[in-house]
Order: structure tokens, then C-alpha cells, then sequence
């Protein structure tokens, strides 16, 4: 029996799931950061997983177009994450309540 | 085979964010990211889309993570202390959300299990460099200019927030 589109889907979801628990239940920001990124990475199967099965390019393309994104995510995020820490000099999101650095 | 290919994969997948999930270290909860992307990279070899295995191993694995662990020893992060945490409904809701994705997930497997649709193993041209390039720089070159100017506010905005700011500002 091949692999169907759904056991695509299904994992997909499943990793997206623990993406989201551990962005809530996280409070190192930078393994938000991560968590964040185990979700894009999800949603990237579930378009590779379409492209596939539909034989069509347009999914392909959307994952690259995502894949930059979050490479930009990632150089601003961290930016961030750097200007946090020189600030507080923690990492802990519970502590970083104020907009203001 | 396959079906053999997509446990392993999909059981390393799921265990590798598992564990990046339970670890208190941040290095090694991006040691276990970077065993979710390898896993992810086989899988889309698998759907018939090697250029894309290779920009995930290339960029995500290679760039991204590198930058990742880069900033985690630059600021020499500790592991996370057993503090109480100031909001106590988070890790509920965390439960709450994640039973409500995993009924999502059985009604996926029920529904699209009998949307029938041919695999695609090799045949056909859709995962080749060949056609993502010529889609990419035809029908899609807008959102490809889009998307290098989004790269150039990055960089920019990087610089500015990274920056250490000067006396007086």
C-alpha cells in the first residue's frame, strides 16, 4: 500500500500540533523561536504533499516563497531576541512584558 | 516500500519535535529541529520533489539552524529554571488546543481517505529545478520581486535592531 495524501496531511498536522504546544507552553524565547519554525516547516509538507499529488508546480513554489520568508523571519528574529537580551539580560518571556526595551 | 520509508521518516519526524518540544536546553532542542528538517528534506524526496529536499537541507538545516545556534552560544543561554510561571492557564490550554488538532487530524484520515488521488512516483516533471525555474521567473516573477525586497528590509532591519546604539541616542 502506498502512502496516501491524507497520512501526509495527518502527519503534517500532528507536527504543526506540537508546534503550537510548544510555543504556548515554552518560555525560552529563542525555543519559540524554534517551535515557530517547526510550524512553517508543517505547513511546507502539507504543500509539497498537494504538489505532489495534484501535479502541479504552484505548491513547490509557495514552500520556496515560505522558506525565504522564514529565513528573513529568522534574521529579524533574532535581531530581536539579541536586542531583548542586551536589555534585560534574560531570555525569559514572562520577564519581557513591556513593549519598551 | 515506500509505506516503510514514510513510518520511519514520519516516527523520526514526530520524535525529533517531540523532543525539541521536551528539552530544557535550547541547544539541544535545536539539535532535535535539525533532525525534523533532515526527516522533512527524505519525505519531500519521497513526494517526487528533490530541488526542494535540497533548499530545506541547504537552507533551513545549513543557514537558518547555524544562525540559530550561533545566537544560542553567543548568549551563552542557560537552561530554563523551574520558576513559577506567571500565567497558569497557558499549559491547559496548551492541552486543550492540541486535543482539538488531534480530532482534526482523525477527521482528516476519515474524510480525504476516500478522495482518491494517483500518487505521483517520478513520472512527470513537477518536482525538477527545470520547471520550478521557468514558473518562478514566468507566472509567479511578482511574488519572487516581492520577496527579494522582503530579504532587503531583513537585512536592514537586522542591522538596526542588532546594532549597539551609540551614547546619547
Amino acid at each position: 500500500m502506498e502512502p496516501q495524501l491524507s497520512w501526509y496531511l495527518a502527519l503534517s498536522a500532528v507536527l504543526f500540533t506540537i508546534g503550537v504546544t510548544g510555543v504556548i507552553i515554552k518560555r525560552n524565547v529563542i525555543a519559540m523561536f524554534m517551535c515557530i519554525e517547526l510550524m512553517l516547516n508543517a505547513v511546507n509538507l502539507t504543500f509539497v504533499a498537494f504538489a505532489s499529488f495534484f501535479q502541479d508546480v504552484t505548491g513547490q513554489l509557495f514552500v520556496f516563497i515560505v522558506m525565504t520568508v522564514a529565513a528573513a523571519e529568522a534574521a529579524v528574529g533574532l535581531g530581536i531576541i539579541i536586542a531583548i537580551f542586551r536589555n534585560r539580560e534574560s531570555l525569559d518571556v514572562d520577564e519581557a512584558s513591556i513593549l519598551k526595551l | 516500500m515506500l509505506t516503510l520509508l514514510f513510518i520511519l521518516f514520519g516516527a523520526l519526524a514526530i520524535g525529533c519535535a517531540l523532543a525539541m518540544v521536551a528539552q530544557r536546553n535550547p541547544l539541544y532542542s535545536a539539535i532535535s529541529l535539525i533532525g525534523v528538517f533532515i526527516s522533512l528534506a527524505c519525505l519531500y524526496v519521497m513526494l517526487a520533489a528533490p530541488f526542494i529536499a535540497a533548499v530545506q537541507v541547504i537552507v533551513y538545516a545549513g543557514a537558518i539552524m547555524v544562525l540559530v545556534v550561533f545566537v544560542i552560544m553567543l548568549l551563552n543561554v542557560e537552561e530554563e529554571e523551574r520558576s513559577p510561571r506567571r500565567l497558569k492557564f497557558l499549559v491547559p490550554l496548551a492541552v486543550g488546543l492540541a486535543a482539538i488538532l488531534v480530532a482534526e487530524v482523525t477527521f482528516i484520515l476519515v474524510t480525504v481517505q476516500e478522495f482518491r488521488v494517483t500518487p505521483a512516483t517520478g513520472a512527470g516533471d513537477v518536482g525538477i529545478t527545470h520547471s520550478i525555474g521557468s514558473a518562478l521567473f514566468t507566472q509567479y516573477l511578482l511574488p519572487f520581486e516581492i520577496t527579494s525586497i522582503l530579504l532587503l528590509m531583513a537585512i536592514v532591519g537586522a542591522m538596526t535592531l542588532a546594532r549597539r546604539s551609540r551614547k546619547g541616542d
